[in-house]
């Protein structure tokens, strides 16, 4: 049970942060939960067809096919994210501001809540689809032990659903006029992140072979596989022993959103903006 | 619409990939895995080199081969052959195991 109970907590976990990020990030849009309840249960879904063909997909691409499809859903959601910075930077003054004005931004936020929901689905799909092959793993090979697994892996995703919460009640207390910054910043780093991730994945395909040394390691201060780890890596994209490659895409991505931003985003002095 | 960053990961593959056959040389190294086993467990392989562990999983569930020292990590479905790249290697002992079955373990020795 114990072991059912890590396995799914670890895999739910770096989906409960981003739902949690996600959340606290369209705290104020009109229809939000119906949007991001969609993306969770588009994901949890595709992470079934996902698990289904595995075998089919790992045969894919002269066996990469794997490494392929999570460097491309990787790629979808850092276009989502981005994109969606620099919507806000445009649009996310009448969306936060207390004169919310109904038509138009309903049918714009919408839009961006799309965004949002892609990469709620990408997230539950990465950590579903491991989550549903080994749960049919055990249900397949023994009846005796399912239920102590089944229910080791509900409270597994009972406890990745209080990381949600808690993600998401935490940020809510940071001052609405923080918020904004805060998210702003948060989404970059995810966005960046996945790229990195991304970028180890091509390098693990080999489809990328060039600047693939490691550029350090800090696995002594905090290892990847420690919680610490396991949290940073969802938040910020650390990973104990970075590639240049994977360095550059990451300093790559958070400038290209700076830049963005500031073309697309009001002239004005836009402090909150900037912190981004 | 296209954004940047994806541009510029395009970009960077187009100019920078070089195809498998042109890569180094990898040591192919073979396991088998059934019965919650890896068959070997005991594996080695010479330093500086890249190597590619073929895992052929005979059991009838998935099987997750993963390595935090090799930073790997792959699902092998059932009754199907996974392919894990690594990088060049320094010598060391590198531990790996099925990560849904913590019974499940072995070493890949680098000398």
């Amino acid at each position: 049970m114990l072991a059912a109970l890590i396995i799914v907590f670890r895999e739910v976990f770096e989906a409960g942060l981003i739902i949690g990020i996600v959340l606290a990030v369209t705290g104020s849009v009109p229809h939000r939960n119906r949007w991001i309840g969609g993306g969770v249960l588009a994901g949890a879904l595709a992470a079934c067809l996902v698990a289904a063909f595995t075998g089919a997909l790992s045969q894919l691409f002269a066996g990469m096919g794997q490494e392929l499809f999570n460097a491309v859903i990787l790629g979808i959601a850092v276009t989502m994210l981005t994109w969606h910075n620099v919507w806000m930077a445009h649009h996310g003054r009448e969306m936060a501001g207390e004169m919310r004005a109904v038509g138009q931004a309903v049918a714009e936020g919408s839009k961006s809540l799309l965004a949002l929901a892609v990469v709620v689905g990408v997230a539950v799909l990465r950590e579903g689809s491991e989550v549903a092959l080994f749960l049919y793993g055990v249900a397949a090979s023994d009846g005796g032990s399912g239920l102590s697994f089944a229910i080791g892996g509900f409270i597994g995703l009972v406890l990745g659903a209080g990381v949600c919460l808690l993600t998401y009640f935490g940020l809510m207390r940071i001052p609405p006029r923080a918020l904004f910054a805060t998210t702003t910043t948060l989404i970059t780093l995810l966005a960046a992140g996945m790229a990195a991730q991304a970028v180890a994945f091509l390098e693990r395909a080999n489809w990328l072979n060039s600047l693939d040394t490691v550029v350090w390691d800090s696995g002594w201060l905090v290892s990847e596989t420690s919680l610490a780890g396991r949290t940073l890596h969802t938040l910020i994209g650390y990973t104990d022993q970075p590639t240049e490659m994977q360095l550059l895409v990451y300093a790559a991505v958070v400038l290209a959103t700076f830049m963005l931003m500031r073309l697309t985003g009001p002239q004005p002095a836009n402090r909150a903006v900037a912190t981004g | 619409m296209l954004k940047r960053p994806t541009l510029a990961a395009l970009a960077a593959i187009a100019i920078f990939q070089v195809s498998p056959s042109q890569a180094q040389q990898a040591t192919e190294i073979r396991l088998t895995y059934s019965q919650g086993q890896f068959q070997p467990s005991q594996v080695s392989a010479p330093a500086d080199k890249p190597i590619a562990f073929r895992i052929k999983n005979l059991d009838t569930k998935a099987m997750e081969f993963e390595s935090s020292s090799l930073r790997v990590e792959k699902v092998v479905a059932a009754g199907t052959e996974g392919i894990v790249n690594v990088r060049a290697l320094k010598p060391g002992r590198y531990e790996f195991y099925d990560d849904f079955n913590d019974k499940a373990r072995g070493a890949l020795t680098v000398q």
